[in-house]
């Protein structure tokens, strides 16, 4: 396979070494637990956190004369996925066997595909903070087995095998060196993870190791010949990704400028020391000798099977956010915050229908979403509902209450619950637009401070301090455009 | 095609099967005698033809996605030489 090299050389993503500029390749595969109720090929329950064992059949134990026999669901969960990444899906792939040993691998090989894949081409688009667009290739998806577990601590001279995870369906995605920075690379495992997410095909839980990155790091002179490259292994946090490629791309530099070169080989990442170890594995446990998998013929379906599932097809982050540009008026900054996961994006959706859309974006994404990050809560545990902030909307939009009273209203459904109105009504919240108790209280205050009533007709900034005078003095319940206009008026300023 | 001792002795690792090199020796003449007896499919041409998956052309058979299977862990390990809370045990295997 030739490498195609599909960017522009971009001087703020180099990285500054003793001898000049470097630039960062790095190429990304994406190993995703496939949604499903059981195994790829036995029966066996897929679900976490089970007792030892509890979830294998004799199938994924790889008992003599046990046989493979493939879950629907689970090609038909690569194929939803194949088409979000509007990828080329192929109508035959092949099993293969990849051989090697490991004692949480029973078969003595991993049922995978290898050169016929299941999906082929596609791509994922990155929004960068800072507007920029990357289009990254993804090169392949397939199907495999995953292995199971071993522990290593419960006994001096034993591991301990646990097999539940065994035989559990994964899809694999495979990136194009298409990516140049830690930043890209952190972008783009949370872009796959939300359209993953969005199909409902991976749940995306990278602590359960639902979905673990194997990263491809090399380094090279800026727009040069691609440099070798070292794979580091089992990343399982978008954050450790980051990490990871800084310390690597470091170290490769570090070798590069001191004469030496890079020997191709796998690392492992460790986080409490924030660096990659090699793993000193024989290049020959790297002779995995595929062949197809004789006790599974070829996978096949025709295009008419393809495109009922492209059918049924949920709307993907890109075209929601799209939506909600062109059709709420948002900006492309909020409408990426909303979209990032579905729940939030409906969410808005409830609060902004019927409503004005950007003061409805402003107050989940500000209000609620602020709220909620500094709680260190998930949407789900929201104590505020959509209806409960589109109520909060409403006031503010009907002139009932001013936007300062609507953020202590916030506070009170936050805390404590309740209808807005209902609340507003009976402690007494709402604004004050009677102009002439705005008016009394104007005038006592410009009585009051005659001096800086001469400041205030020299320098008109002035005027902010006279407002938060007769806010504080209404209980923040006048509507500040009349106190400003009435201020205005009476002190003489245009 | 033929494979010379080192190949053997690489393939019997790979495989984890303990070959002497006396044994390896053997094998390596073996081995090749069996490849020259399939070498001869050679022969025939087949630009063009399909690797034949299958005698009669079928649809891959397909199961549900429902659990049907497992919840038997002592079954799964009955006849491991060592278990613990129905965890295989092995020698221990740190990189």
């Amino acid at each position: 396979m030739s490498i195609v090299d599909t960017r522009t050389p971009d001087p703020k993503k180099f990285i500054k070494g003793a001898t000049g500029d470097w630039e960062i390749v790095i190429g990304m595969e994406v190993h995703a637990q496939v949604t499903s109720n059981a195994k790829l090929f036995s029966g066996a329950s897929t679900e976490f956190g089970k007792d030892p064992n509890a979830n294998v059949s004799l199938v994924d134990a790889a008992m003599p004369g046990m046989l493979p026999v493939i879950n629907e669901e689970c090609v038909k969960q690569a194929i939803r996925t194949g088409l979000g990444l509007k990828a080329q899906i192929n109508l035959k792939s092949v099993f293969d066997r990849k051989n090697y040993f490991y004692p949480d691998l029973p078969q003595g090989y991993q049922i995978s595909q290898f050169k016929q894949p299941i999906v082929g081409e596609g791509e994922v688009l990155l929004d960068m903070p800072g507007g920029e667009q990357v289009t990254v290739g993804v090169e392949r998806l397939h199907l495999e087995q995953d292995a199971g577990k071993s522990l290593h601590d419960q006994h001096p001279t034993m591991s301990f095998v646990d097999l539940n995870r065994s035989g559990v369906a994964l899809m694999e995605i495979v990136s194009k060196p298409d990516l140049r920075s830690a930043d890209e690379a952190k972008v783009y495992l949370t872009k796959l993870r939300t359209i993953l997410r969005y199909l409902g095909t991976c749940d995306g839980n990278m602590d359960q190791g639902s979905m673990r990155a194997d990263v491809n790091v090399s380094v090279r002179a800026p727009g040069g010949a691609f440099g070798t490259r070292c794979e580091i292994k089992n990343v399982n946090s978008i954050r450790f990704v980051g990490q990871a490629i800084e310390y690597e791309a470091r170290r490769q530099i570090g070798i590069l400028e001191d004469g030496g070169s890079i020997d191709q080989e796998t690392r492992l990442f460790d986080p409490v020391k924030g660096e990659t170890r090699s793993m000193r594995s024989k290049e020959e446990a790297h002779d995995y000798r595929y062949f197809p998998d004789p006790d599974l013929l070829p996978l096949e379906f025709d295009q008419a099977y393809v495109d009922a599932l492209a059918v049924g097809l949920p709307e993907l982050p890109d075209d929601k956010k799209a939506r909600f540009v062109a059709d709420y008026g948002l900006t492309a900054y909020d409408a990426d915050i909303l979209v990032a996961e579905k729940a939030s994006a409906d969410f808005f959706e409830e609060v902004a229908k019927g409503r004005d859309a950007k003061l409805s974006a402003n107050w989940v994404i500000n209000e609620l979403f602020g709220r909620l990050n500094k709680e260190g809560l998930e949407l789900s545990e929201s104590p505020v509902s959509a209806g409960q902030l589109g109520g909060i909307v409403d006031l503010v939009v009907d002139g009932t209450i001013s936007g300062k009273i609507a953020k202590d209203l916030f506070e009170i459904v936050w805390s404590e619950g309740g209808e807005p109105a209902a609340i507003v009504e009976a402690r007494g919240m709402r604004q004050v637009t009677d102009l002439g108790a705005i008016e009394a209280e104007v005038d006592k205050i410009i009585a009051a401070n005659p001096d800086k009533v001469e400041q205030a007709r020299a320098k008109p900034g002035l005027l902010g301090w006279f407002v938060g005078q007769v806010m504080k003095a209404t209980g923040g319940k006048a509507n500040p455009q009349a106190v400003n206009d009435l201020l205005k008026a009476k002190i003489g300023i245009e | 095609m033929s494979v010379d001792i080192d190949t053997v002795k690489r393939v019997a690792h790979l495989a984890r099967v303990k070959v002497t090199d006396e044994e390896a020796g053997r094998m390596t003449g073996e081995l090749n005698t069996i490849l020259a007896f399939v070498e001869q499919l050679d022969e025939v041409n087949v630009d063009g033809v399909e690797p034949m998956t299958s005698v009669v052309h079928q649809q891959m058979k397909k199961r549900a996605d429902v659990v049907s299977d497992g919840g038997y862990p002592e079954k799964v390990v009955a006849n491991a030489p060592a278990s613990d809370d129905n965890f295989f045990m092995v020698p221990k295997v740190v990189e």
